[in-house]
């Protein structure tokens, strides 16, 4: 491993300071904003969690709510029988299963027919589960009574965000993240490097499952009472694309930029508006998609680059044409 | 010029926003409950419009009578998106920065049990109005602040199996059943219910079947059990399922003496699709045609909304409203933990008839209904009277 540069370090403070800002949320709201707060790092740790994988390989992945729905439906089996921490690990394992035998079938494929096909999974999946639970369980409603509060909810995601970074960013400085790299800008160049690229992206889609299912877990004792429609909700999926896609998903904190105001939209948009929540979300869109082509990011690294432009700087005008 | 234009609307947002300030005469209530997602249509029906007349009626009349107060109310809405996370966030959002005095119950059982914890954490009472499922009681213990109106899974079924018993005492029907769920909580606690229950009576069940939820093609279902040639067709199943299997039987011509569906069986959309077909067929739910306050509650509903009320949740949700407006009237107060005691230990005088709960559970509900002639009545009860006994259904004509 190499050493770390100053810029990560300033990174790391950053971040670390931030988080603790984060954890600290609970003393001193209790109400609205601490849970406005956990819907924002449940889908922080979602989209980081879905960039880890479709970032580097560009592959967009519908899967998000069978990966999910898994996590909630361990705890909500098995909550009379084990400790929740345990049935954490349970859904992260089991997710992290399904993504490796989704990932053997179908990574070897490519484009539109691996959208289409984990479109597909979280509905076969959610049938899979309703059907052997009325079939060998015999339980009916699954119902989820813990004392896990709304503020443990929070540091639980919290943790989980910050885990799937530090994860991201030891990949980044690995063999593997390396291979992904590779494989992101060109596969046939990359396999005949000698990278074994459908190990290399079954091994990143296990483990960004594996997160989402974690995340799953931890949502279930907020949910209380898990049924299929709520733990496979395929919005869950499409929102998360959508978040991502809007921070932009070249760098990992991409997604960030992309959950925080977007969740802060969809809050202001369905309070102002609640008659018309669709059709002023669709403006919404529309509004992002002209103003913000390239995602938050891209619309930063644009600005940065303008402010560049203005000191006087010849080399950055040849920049403006590709060669 | 674009780009004035999202101003513009921001600012108008804004400005409509500040709109709804409240002066000290008015009480505050609010509700959240799905405007879009998947239960979005079942609210439209059942939930919505009769918040909307009640707050209208309770307005028009002058308001509640708090103490020596009149207070008009002032409803603050929220669309849940039929999703759990935003019902939690919208009931503290009603909590925290509306501060309203009141919560209206969220729709149906997920999202009722889902909000529960974050509501007994403000000490609102909670008077759910959409959620029949076995758990009432353990809910009931566990959030001592909720009430529970519409029924256990176990009473709607006793219902069914209590009309099939006279209809077969009656020599309408014979011994044998086809008896079909869709595949969720709600299902299956019914079917296990019922199925204890057509044992015991002597019942035989010729054909069993179970679908996911949001099945499209029943046809399957319906040839199976014609082939199984029941004397009576039992299916525990929601709005989308109890259209399209009504549907597929008159289609195959299911020749059944007693022929029951389950949600959506008491919409008035059922009879405006179905027209005369449906004469006869049996469903959960059901009112008490007898009752005028019945007759002038579904007139009302008319002129409110434009539409009917259905025949089985609506009654029940309106007469929840009900029970919240005399509990605080009674208190005198808006004080919560007083308006929960008055719950708790009144009798109170609704669309439904007296309500008295019973560990905070409402024990007497209509259970089965029958369409004749338009209109959905009861024809078996749990502590109710009903007016009307089931009849043998004649073909789909």
């Amino acid at each position: 491993m190499t050493r770390l540069t100053t810029e990560e370090i300033r990174i790391g403070v950053i971040g670390a300071v931030v988080v603790a800002l984060v954890a600290l949320l609970p003393f001193f709201d209790n109400g609205f904003y601490l849970s406005l707060t956990v819907n924002i790092m449940l889908y922080a740790a979602l989209c980081t969690a879905w960039t880890l994988f479709s970032g580097p390989t560009h592959y967009v992945s519908l899967a998000t709510a069978a990966f999910f729905g898994i996590g909630t439906y361990a705890v909500g089996l098995g909550i009379d029988h084990l400790p929740f921490p345990v049935l954490v690990g349970v859904g992260a394992v089991a997710a992290a299963l399904l993504a490796g035998i989704v990932g053997a079938a179908t990574l070897r494929i490519s484009g539109v027919y691996f959208v289409v096909f984990t479109l597909g999974l979280a509905e076969l999946v959610r049938q899979l589960v309703s059907w052997s639970q009325s079939k060998f369980t015999g339980r009916m409603g699954l119902y989820v009574f813990t004392d896990i509060r709304e503020m443990h909810i929070l540091w639980m995601l919290l943790a989980l965000t910050v885990v799937v970074f530090l994860t991201g960013w030891l990949i980044n400085r690995s063999r593997l993240g390396f291979a992904m790299e590779i494989i992101g800008n060109d596969e046939t160049v990359a396999k005949h490097s000698g990278i074994d690229t459908a190990r290399a992206k079954i091994l990143l889609f296990m483990i960004s499952g594996a997160f989402i299912g974690i995340a799953g877990a931890i949502m279930a004792p907020r949910y209380a009472y898990i049924q299929p429609p709520s733990a496979f909700n395929p919005m869950i999926s499409f929102l998360v694309v959508i978040m991502a896609l809007l921070g932009g998903t070249k760098r990992l904190w991409g997604p960030l930029v992309g959950v925080i105001p977007f969740t802060i939209l969809m809050d202001i948009v369905s309070s102002r508006f609640p008659n018309h929540t669709y059709i002023v979300m669709g403006i919404a869109f529309l509004a992002i998609v002209y103003l913000l082509p390239n995602g938050v990011t891209g619309r930063l690294e644009q600005l940065r680059e303008r402010l560049r432009h203005r000191q006087p700087k010849p080399e950055a005008v040849s920049e403006e044409k590709p060669a | 010029m674009i780009r004035r234009t999202f101003l513009a609307l921001a600012a108008s947002a804004a400005a409509l926003s500040f709109a709804g300030a409240a002066s000290a005469d008015t009480i505050k209530i609010g509700a959240s409950a799905p405007k879009s997602g998947p239960l979005a249509g079942g609210a439209a029906m059942t939930h919505w419009p009769n918040v909307h007349m009640w707050v209208n009626e309770v307005n028009e009349r002058g308001g509640l009578q708090v103490g020596d107060q009149q207070m008009q109310i002032e409803l603050i809405e929220y669309d849940d998106q039929t999703s759990a996370e935003t019902a939690i966030q919208n009931i503290q959002r009603l909590a925290t920065q509306d501060q309203v005095d009141f919560l209206i119950t969220p729709y149906s059982t997920g999202i009722n049990v889902a909000t529960a914890p974050m509501i007994a954490q403000y000490g609102y009472p909670h008077i759910t109005t959409s959620a029949a499922t076995d758990g009432v009681a353990e809910f009931a213990e566990r959030w001592p602040n909720s009430f529970w109106m519409l029924g256990t899974a176990t009473q709607l079924a006793e219902g069914a199996v209590q009309t099939l018993i006279k209809l077969r005492d009656n020599g309408d029907i014979g011994d044998t059943v086809a008896l079909v769920h869709v595949a969720d909580a709600f299902g299956l606690e019914l079917v296990n219910a019922a199925k204890g229950e057509l044992e015991e009576a002597g019942f035989e069940i010729v054909y069993e079947a179970s679908y996911p939820l949001g099945t499209q093609d029943v046809a399957p279902i319906i040839s199976g059990a014609a082939a199984a040639n029941p004397d009576s067709f039992v299916a525990f199943s929601y709005p989308g399922d109890t259209f399209a299997l009504t549907e597929q039987a008159q289609i195959q011509g299911l020749d059944v003496g007693a022929f029951y569906t389950g949600v959506g069986t008491a919409f008035p959309p059922y009879v405006g699709r179905f027209g005369a077909a449906a004469e006869g067929v049996l469903g959960i739910g059901g009112i008490n045609v007898e009752d005028p306050k019945i007759a002038d509650y579904i007139e009302r509903h008319n002129a409110s909304a434009g539409a009917g009320p259905d025949f089985w949740a609506s009654a029940t949700t309106y007469a929840g409203l009900q029970v919240l407006e005399q509990a605080i009237e009674a208190a005198g107060t808006i004080d919560r933990a007083e308006v929960i005691e008055a719950i708790k230990s009144g009798t109170f005088d609704t669309v439904i008839g007296e309500v008295t709960f019973e560990n905070n559970v409402n024990p007497n509900v209509y259970t089965t209904g029958q369409w004749r002639d338009g209109v959905f009545v009861a024809v078996a009860a749990d502590g109710l009277d009903v007016s009307a006994e089931p009849v043998r259904k004649e073909g789909w004509e």
